[in-house]
């Protein structure tokens, strides 16, 4: 079995002492694990950072080995991520949802190209946490847990949608609501692609996401916790929201 | 029974220090008989000894043979500047340099969103007592140009922001470095950092 594609590291395990199992996540093979011989050698191990673009040949005798990789470095996202605290979290966030919500050899090469423009923007402050928003709400459509917010789950309305179903994902209206208001979460007009994408309006829309992504992604894996690394990330977020 | 046995036993516990393998641990442990009196029973001697005496300095995590080691029971070391590392080695590839005078502060790994490394497995509440208890006023973050390291160094900045002048080491072209041979990473940080002459 052999193949050759180009995929973004999201992280590597030490293996013994001088291999790593790599984990890529590729766009016609999805989140696919190998062992990489030689990855602590000084020419290889400081392009290994998550987020790099790499070109990988994986091979293995069985299509169910874990195989073997060989890589060439494509570009690194790292080093323009590292001065910037928000950058940093949010590359770490991507790299650990990805790891965390997408089954190992399963193609997603729609969430793989919009990873791959999301992470293009690393060194693009002001545009990143919008951007990333997008990317989480893609996130849960492809994992099957699309929010539908076109129109009012129960008046079927388009217009005046305020809430979100904390269950289904669906929009409300506030006529819909009815008493039920306090029960739903708020819909920021930034996630049906309204509003002035104010750094406020993202983070109220994190917390709708992040809801998802808890109860219902993380839910559905077994209820496993969701990875610190997304927490931190809003958290820094929200402290530049608040000046500090 | 073989005669053998304990050699083949100290073999195969000599193949699994880093480094070594069954091949080499052989070697080692035939040239370790070859020079019994001058190399074999100091050694052994020592380990036992070290064995015995070796734990984690209670203040720093540095490794020694007494509850506080050298540096910090050093006063002429007490000059108001911390440096945190990842681990021991980190520590001892410093003290080798020789520019460093001030006391270390050991973190014990770095945080890991892959392998789910929270603040609280790391030293981090002794380092931000450390700070208050031992009159610091520079602490250096000498942690790895890694994802992890720097993403470590950005949680320990927020947790003692304002209360410390808080420094990082240069990032960039190594000393006789080409930049021909250079990742695009490397290159990146050199090129941010770069300073006037």
């Amino acid at each position: 079995m052999e193949w050759r594609d180009q995929g973004i590291l999201l992280g590597l395990r030490r293996h013994g002492e001088s291999s790593a199992i790599l984990d890529v996540f590729t766009p016609d093979h999805g989140r696919h694990a190998g062992v990489l011989r030689g990855a602590t050698s000084r020419k290889i191990a400081p392009v290994l950072q998550p987020g790099a673009q790499l070109d990988v040949a994986w091979r293995a005798r069985l299509e169910d080995h874990i195989g073997t990789y060989t890589v060439e470095p494509v570009r690194s996202r790292a080093a323009a991520a590292m001065g910037h605290r928000l950058a940093l979290a949010g590359l770490n966030a991507v790299c650990a949802l990805l790891s965390f919500a997408l089954a190992e050899r399963e193609a997603h090469p729609a969430l793989y190209a919009r990873t791959e423009r999301l992470l293009d923007l690393l060194d693009q402050p002001d545009l990143w946490p919008l951007a990333y928003l997008k990317w989480e709400v893609a996130l849960l459509e492809e994992t099957g847990f699309a929010l539908d917010l076109a129109r009012c789950a129960v008046t079927g309305s388009s217009r005046d949608l305020i809430y979100v179903s904390p269950r289904t994902g669906r929009a409300v209206s506030a006529s819909g609501a009815g008493e039920w208001a306090s029960r739903l979460l708020p819909l920021p007009p930034i996630l049906r692609g309204d509003g002035d994408g104010e750094d406020a309006e993202v983070l109220q829309a994190f917390q709708v996401t992040g809801h998802f992504l808890t109860n219902v992604l993380a839910h559905d894996l077994g209820n496993r916790p969701l990875p610190e690394a997304r927490a931190r990330f809003v958290s820094h977020f929200a402290r530049r929201v608040d000046g500090l | 029974m073989s005669s053998t046995r304990d050699i083949d036993a100290l073999i195969e516990m000599m193949a699994k220090l880093p480094g070594l393998g069954p091949r080499s641990a052989r070697r080692a442990v035939l040239h370790l008989i070859r020079k019994r009196a001058q190399l074999f029973t100091p050694l052994a001697d020592l380990m036992h000894t070290v064995a015995a005496s070796a734990r984690e300095c209670l203040n720093c995590a540095n490794v020694g043979t007494s509850d506080i080691c050298d540096i910090c029971a050093s006063e002429k070391r007490a000059n108001g500047q911390l440096c945190v590392v990842e681990d021991v080695a980190d520590l001892w590839a410093m003290e080798r340099a020789g520019v460093f005078k001030g006391r270390y502060h050991v973190l014990g790994g770095t945080l890991s969103a892959l392998d789910a490394i929270g603040p609280d497995e790391l030293r981090i509440p002794k380092l931000v007592d450390r700070v208050t208890t031992e009159d610091i006023t520079e602490v250096i973050l000498a942690l790895n140009a890694t994802v992890d390291g720097q993403t470590t160094a950005h949680y320990i900045a927020d947790q003692l922001e304002d209360r410390v002048t808080l420094t990082s080491l240069a990032q960039g072209v190594p000393i006789g470095g080409e930049l021909d041979y250079l990742d695009d990473g490397t290159i990146t940080a050199a090129l941010n950092a770069r300073k006037k002459l």
